[in-house]
């Protein structure tokens, strides 16, 4: 059923000189056009994590392998962790809140749209200033070459004293200069959310998107800020001779430990609530049933995200913390199981009842609520210090991590890519090719990530290049190597199909799926200023009461 | 059955860590089951179906009841899960040295591990040595955890969960090994070029051969006079290395006074062999790229010479 | 869309927090954070330097400068009362007088370092009181001055009769900011010159 506002023609008659639409696109300040460059940007970064895994997964594809040597193996894992944490994840998840916030909420725009090309450039600068470490080569010392501290950066490793040269400075330049960006966005969307909704839409009528990536957003400011001010401390050690982690000086290796995890482990909550969010409007369209208990949902996410401010040290259970304040952090750990899982019964209950459409989006949502599930299940097991003293900086560690960022998180990127894609391009991509690259992900993914958690039981540390036969390890690694390549496969028809159906899928129309919330109202793709006229709700799926007039939300909520 | 596999325990910490994981498995084995299930169910049973034609189902928008439920039976089970746990911790954490424990100090390098069994006057690296431990009467032996340089991290999966060794924070673990053997292990956190390579040998014996093992370790060789031991002596080797009765006191790297009592040299990641050593002399690199001891430059006499003197160090 | 107010009852105006305060309470929320975790390195070396000066012997109690910043804070609230009644040249004199003060504050800043590294030799690198004093001061520094930019192009705004009254409300926002970093200098004060000493 139409809503009645004006369809643009999209298609402009004469091509601009291919200078005038970067000149626009590097100067824009339309959210849109930000959230579309950051998710692509994202994407890009995507490739390059994923290359430097699959060096890794070739290097340990059999014992005392020589693919790479323990150098460059120790900057791949460096590499790939920050790269998929700040410029994949967290653009990507910024991207799309960038996109979306304001059309689901009625606005033209978000609240500061200049701060919020600025805060993009700042991330895409970050990105590139990290990779430009790569062409610094080994000149003496290695001055230089791309950063091989892990992603964590533990002192005193990162000292003057053992990383010599300037990689380790890579790393914290590039991430402080990112780390404006991600403050910046962050304060945009709390701003945009608290004080651009349109009429009638109270904060109890907004959509769980809204209000998962305003959580998301005040997380983020109250986590990267620690990092920042650890990394500062850092460049006063290594630049001004200070002595923040110098050991010899009286100073704590571990109070980086304390400060990076104050800032670590807030930070995939910064990037799984967002994939919640996605989980949260494609979950109920394919089953065309509301939410299952709106109110629960968002008290379950604002718990989190006070909860997630106080169990980081369940990272450091082996640095010899005494006994209460390990068993603090079991019970903080554990405790936000609790709000976790009830937002996946409540998926289930949204699920259940419903007219399930198994689509693309739906296909690796669903796929997400059973990984996630087990993600969470290893994450309460790794809540039992006792338990984590064996298994920590293990391959378990790594498998647990991986299920909740790639099962989790990638999952429901995977899904909002799909379910919005004709929103932002007008077109419908490929739906054949969009179930073989889910099926092909999904067998990868378990191949690697659910096996990978196998020779962390038996024995394997993380971050070797190497490892000695003997100790049953080489199987698993196999497995786990192959899986990636299915893995990248995968990821190979899902830009194809983008790629593809960019230039060549059938038209969307402004509402391809029957969806609620006001996005689905305008053209696809939108408009510049989003909407002629500001909208007025009553009640949390608008689009559901123009569509139900028999039957509207506002009569039930 | 590999060697380093956590659910095969022979330390009290190890075995308790194993019963608390077992418990914990069936808990969240439990939870697995009953919500996948649930999720596989409504993914089958609520499918759309042709005959639906469109119409939309019921909109349930939550249940007071329901919510309560899945509410509180988590609760109850993360409060269960949590005193058990912290028994465990307690425990392990708490425990109190008693008098007849084996006390050693464990400094951690890039890329080696230091043995100092200060009661005893034993110093050595890279093979550790403690006595079988009957649960009966306990022997336990209590490792001060140092560090010489970076973080690195003692796991010996079968023994007990690994403790990290931080410069400037002395750290306590404990291991009474039931059973005599070979265990291994390797160094759990990330501290440079060849954290891959610092592996971890625990020698758990009996109380006769631990004691004679203790014995042969304090004596000191026989003066050596040869070719090699002057080149030994007259090269930067002493800077680094200890040989107890020589010149050389160097703390750098490892004590050798015995170092042909050893199984493996470079910290465990290559057989002890007439072959391998002269050729980790003649160029560490060859086994260990990026670690810390340099080649010397030696001519192939001076190797020869070197490798002779240093297979006397028993 | 329009279909749907018709049918609607008239709701009350529909008013919403200014962005301007939002984003700058966002913004004291995210420096606060990084504040607080240089006041925790602070607090947790207070004691644990192994060798050279000591608080307690080289530093003193910056009570003049102290009062100078904090009834900044004072002023700039009088000046942005001014301007939102429409009082221009008073806005003018209590702008500038709250410049006066912070920059003497940040002068009472500059003296006292030239004084400890020069005549107590304590500098960054000195030891572990060094590192986490000049850090955490001088954090504290960098944003008086970059709030001293701020208000010296208000000044030079004011100067070239731009300001009006209409932009009292991003004034407002701009002492929120500037009320911040004096809320902060209580809280170093406390723990430097109080609880460290």
């Amino acid at each position: 059923m139409s809503t009645g506002l004006i369809a643009w023609d999209t298609a402009t008659p004469a091509r601009a000189p291919l200078v005038e639409t970067l000149h626009e696109w590097v100067t824009t300040v339309d959210h849109k056009r930000l959230g579309i460059m950051y998710v692509l940007y994202g994407l890009v970064l995507l490739m390059a994590g994923g290359v430097e895994a699959t060096i890794m997964r070739i290097q340990l594809i059999r014992p005392l392998n020589h693919f790479v040597s323990p150098q460059v193996f120790n900057r791949m894992f460096t590499m790939h962790g920050t790269t998929m944490i700040f410029f994949v994840a967290m653009p990507m998840v910024f991207g799309f809140a960038t996109y979306l916030v304001p059309l689901m909420i009625g606005a033209r725009d978000m609240a500061f749209p200049r701060l919020n090309a600025f805060s993009f450039w700042m991330t895409a600068f970050g990105g590139l200033l990290l990779y430009s470490s790569f062409i610094g080569g080994d000149g003496l010392y290695g001055a230089g070459n791309a950063p091989d501290v892990g992603w964590f950066a533990y002192a005193p490793l990162t000292s003057r004293t053992f990383s010599v040269g300037h990689s380790t400075d890579f790393w914290t330049l590039s991430l402080l200069v990112s780390s404006v960006g991600s403050i910046g966005t962050a304060v945009n969307i709390i701003a945009t959310v608290i004080c651009m909704r349109c009429p009638g839409m109270t904060l109890g009528k907004m959509p769980l998107f809204a209000w998962l990536n305003i959580v998301m957003a005040g997380v983020a400011i109250l986590a990267v800020s620690p990092l920042s001010a650890a990394q500062l401390m850092l460049m006063v050690d290594r630049y001004l001779g200070g002595h923040f982690f110098d050991t010899q000086a009286g100073g704590s290796a571990v109070m980086w430990m304390h400060f990076f995890w104050v800032f670590g482990h807030p930070e995939v909550y910064v990037l799984v609530i967002p994939a919640f969010a996605f989980a949260s409007e494609i979950i109920p369209v394919f089953s065309r049933k509301a939410i299952f208990g709106y109110p629960v949902m968002v008290a379950a996410t604002i718990g989190i995200g006070f909860i997630s401010m106080s169990v980081w040290a369940h990272h450091m259970f082996t640095v010899g913390m005494p006994s209460n304040g390990n068993t603090f952090f079991v019970l903080s750990t554990m405790a936000i199981a609790v709000p976790t899982g009830i937002k996946i019964f409540n998926w289930l209950g949204t699920m259940w009842g419903g007219k399930i459409q198994f689509k693309t989006p739906m296909l690796f949502c669903v796929a997400f609520l059973f990984q996630f599930l087990i993600a969470g299940l290893t994450g309460v097991m790794l809540a039992v210090a006792p338990f984590n003293w064996q298994v920590s900086a293990s391959y378990f560690v790594i498998a647990h991590f991986h299920y909740v960022i790639v099962g989790g998180i990638l999952f429901n990127i995977f899904g909002a890519f799909y379910y919005w894609f004709p929103k932002v391009t007008g077109r419908m991509y490929d739906e054949r090719l969009g179930q073989l690259h889910f099926w092909l992900f999904v067998i990868g993914f378990h191949v690697t990530f659910t096996l990978m958690h196998i020779p962390g039981i038996l024995g394997m540390p993380r971050r070797i290049y190497t490892y000695e036969p003997g100790r049953g390890w080489d199987a698993w690694n196999l497995l786990v190597s192959i899986g990636a390549f299915i893995q990248a496969l995968g990821i190979l028809v899902f830009v194809g199909n983008l790629a593809w159906s960019y230039f060549r899928g059938k038209l969307a129309g402004s509402d391809p799926w029957d969806a609620w919330t006001l996005e689905w109202s305008i053209s696809s793709p939108p408009p510049d200023y989003n909407f002629a006229t500001i909208p007025e709700v009553r009640s949390r799926r608008p689009l559901w009461d123009l569509k139900h007039p028999e039957d509207p939300d506002w009569k039930y909520e | 059955m590999s060697p380093t596999n956590i659910f095969a325990p022979v330390s009290t910490p190890a075995h308790a860590i194993f019963g608390i994981s077992m418990f914990m498995l069936v808990v969240t084995g439990a939870i697995f089951v009953v919500v996948f299930s649930l999720l596989v169910y409504a993914a089958v049973k609520f499918r759309e179906k042709r005959e639906d034609n469109g119409r939309e189902p019921a909109q349930v928008y939550g249940s007071t009841q329901v919510e309560l439920a899945w509410t509180v039976i988590p609760v109850l089970i993360v409060v269960v899960l949590f005193l058990a746990a912290a028994r465990v911790i307690a425990s392990i954490q708490n425990a109190a040295a008693p008098p007849n424990a084996i006390s050693v100090t464990v400094v951690g390098h890039q890329y080696w591990w230091e043995y100092r069994y200060r009661d005893l006057n034993v110093f050595t690296a890279n093979e550790l040595h403690v006595p079988v431990s009957d649960p009966a009467h306990p022997t336990p032996t209590f490792l001060t955890l140092l560090s010489a340089d970076t973080d690195h991290s003692f796991w010996v999966p079968r023994l007990a969960g690994k403790t990290d060794l931080i410069p400037n924070h002395p750290n306590h673990m404990w291991i009474d090994p039931h059973e005599t053997g070979l265990f291994l292990g390797q160094c759990s956190q990330y501290c440079g070029v060849q954290h891959a390579k610092m592996l971890l040998r625990v020698y758990v014996q009996t109380r006769v051969e631990f004691d004679q093992w203790i014995e042969q370790q304090r004596k000191q060789g026989a003066a050596v006079v040869s070719l090699g031991r002057r080149v030994f002596e007259s090269t930067a080797c002493i800077n680094c290395h200890t040989v107890a009765g020589t010149v050389a006191n160097g703390r750098f790297g490892p004590d050798l006074t015995h170092l042909m009592s050893r199984d493996t040299i470079a910290s465990g990641s290559v057989a002890n062999t007439h072959e391998n050593l002269r050729r980790w002399i003649r160029d560490p690199s060859v086994f260990k790229q990026g670690c810390l001891m340099p080649a010397m430059g030696l001519s192939d006499a001076q190797m020869d010479a070197v490798t002779e003197y240093m297979e006397t160090l028993r | 869309m329009s279909s749907m107010s018709v049918s609607l009852p008239r709701p009350q105006p529909w008013v919403l927090p200014s962005r301007g305060v939002v984003g700058m309470c966002c913004l004291i929320a995210a420096e606060s954070a990084i504040f607080t975790i240089f006041v925790i390195a602070y607090l947790f070396y207070i004691g644990k330097s192994v060798t050279g000066p000591q608080p307690e012997n080289v530093l003193r109690v910056p009570i003049f400068f102290t009062v100078c910043l904090l009834s900044s804070s004072a002023t700039i609230h009088i000046a942005v009362r001014q301007l939102h009644d429409g009082k221009e040249r008073m806005f003018a004199l209590w702008w500038l007088l709250t410049l006066i003060l912070g920059a003497l504050f940040l002068g009472g800043t500059a003296l006292e370092w030239r004084r400890l590294i020069y005549d107590e030799g304590l500098t960054i690198s000195t030891n572990l009181f060094g590192t986490t004093y000049y850090s955490l001061v001088g954090l504290h520094a960098f944003h008086v001055t970059v709030g001293l930019i701020a208000l010296t192009s208000v000044a030079a705004f004011t100067a070239l009769r731009l300001i009006k009254r209409e932009h009292a409300g991003r004034l407002h926002v701009l002492s929120m900011y500037w009320h911040f970093v004096d809320a902060v200098w209580v809280v170093v004060f406390t723990v430097v010159y109080l609880i460290g000493r």
